[in-house]
């Protein structure tokens, strides 16, 4: 039984790892987002602020969205 | 309490577990919590930048302000003036080549004051060695991204007036 729990342990570990490590990368994204559309607006081009925001909101959703599955991950028994 | 049942599990085991085994765990939520609140604070920016671009109305009116006199400004000269506010500090170069041309001082990088370097004809920014095109504002060297904002100027008679400043497009 003890060998089995580990297994499934380990294997949700892993799981949760890969789900951290893309919200990462797309944090990574999202910081690059904000500086090009804060340099855009400080340079006088405001049209990028819109599609900034778009972009940043479905990035924020993903997040949401993977921290929802590690909460789901983690919980099951 | 009933026999047999269960007591409802604390709230702080749900931060802090009792078992070193489900610490992991627990460390991997929390960080993954911070992680979306991070992503919600740079969402949060790039809506800030969203209202400022629907709030801001491109300044149209700009005060005269007279420099002084143009003949007083050999070649290679400058003369440092404030302009439209006395929080803008900006310069006036005249060229070798004779023209008068006048920038913010304001490096586009942080903000340090440019100087103009007579021997390399260019306004240099000490700080991060950010170099500038003195006939037109635009980059030259160094880490800033955009040219100067150029301040325009107007000749009546003898005395040399600033009358505007303009986002200055040259390219990099």
């Amino acid at each position: 039984m003890r060998p089995i729990l580990n297994q499934v342990r380990q294997r949700r570990r892993t799981v949760i790892d890969a789900a951290v490590a893309f919200l990462i990368v797309l944090l990574i994204v999202q910081m690059w987002l904000l500086t090009a559309t804060l340099e855009a607006y400080l340079a006088g081009n405001t049209g990028a602020a819109i599609p900034g925001v778009v972009v940043s909101f479905v990035l924020f959703l993903a997040c949401f969205g993977l921290y929802r599955f590690v909460e789901r991950v983690y919980r099951v028994r | 309490m009933p026999a047999g049942s269960k007591p409802d599990k604390p709230l702080w085991t749900e931060e802090f577990s009792v078992y070193a085994s489900e610490d992991k765990f627990v460390l991997r939520r929390q960080f993954t919590k911070f992680l979306v609140l991070t992503s919600f604070g740079m969402l949060a920016g790039n809506v800030w930048i969203l209202i400022k671009s629907l709030v801001r109305r491109p300044r149209t009116a700009f005060p005269e302000l007279a420099i002084g006199r143009a003949s007083g400004i050999a070649s290679g000269e400058v003369k440092l003036f404030n302009y439209p506010t006395a929080n803008d500090p900006c310069i006036l170069v005249r060229t070798p080549s004779g023209r008068l041309a006048a920038y913010s001082q304001k490096c586009t990088h942080l903000s340090c004051a440019v100087y103009y370097a007579r021997a390399e004809n260019r306004l240099e920014c000490p700080c991060h060695e950010g170099y500038f095109s003195v006939e037109d504002g635009s980059v030259l060297q160094g880490p800033p991204p955009r040219a100067l904002p150029k301040i325009e100027l107007e000749t009546r008679g003898e005395q040399l007036y600033a009358i505007r400043v303009v986002e200055n497009r040259a390219r990099i």
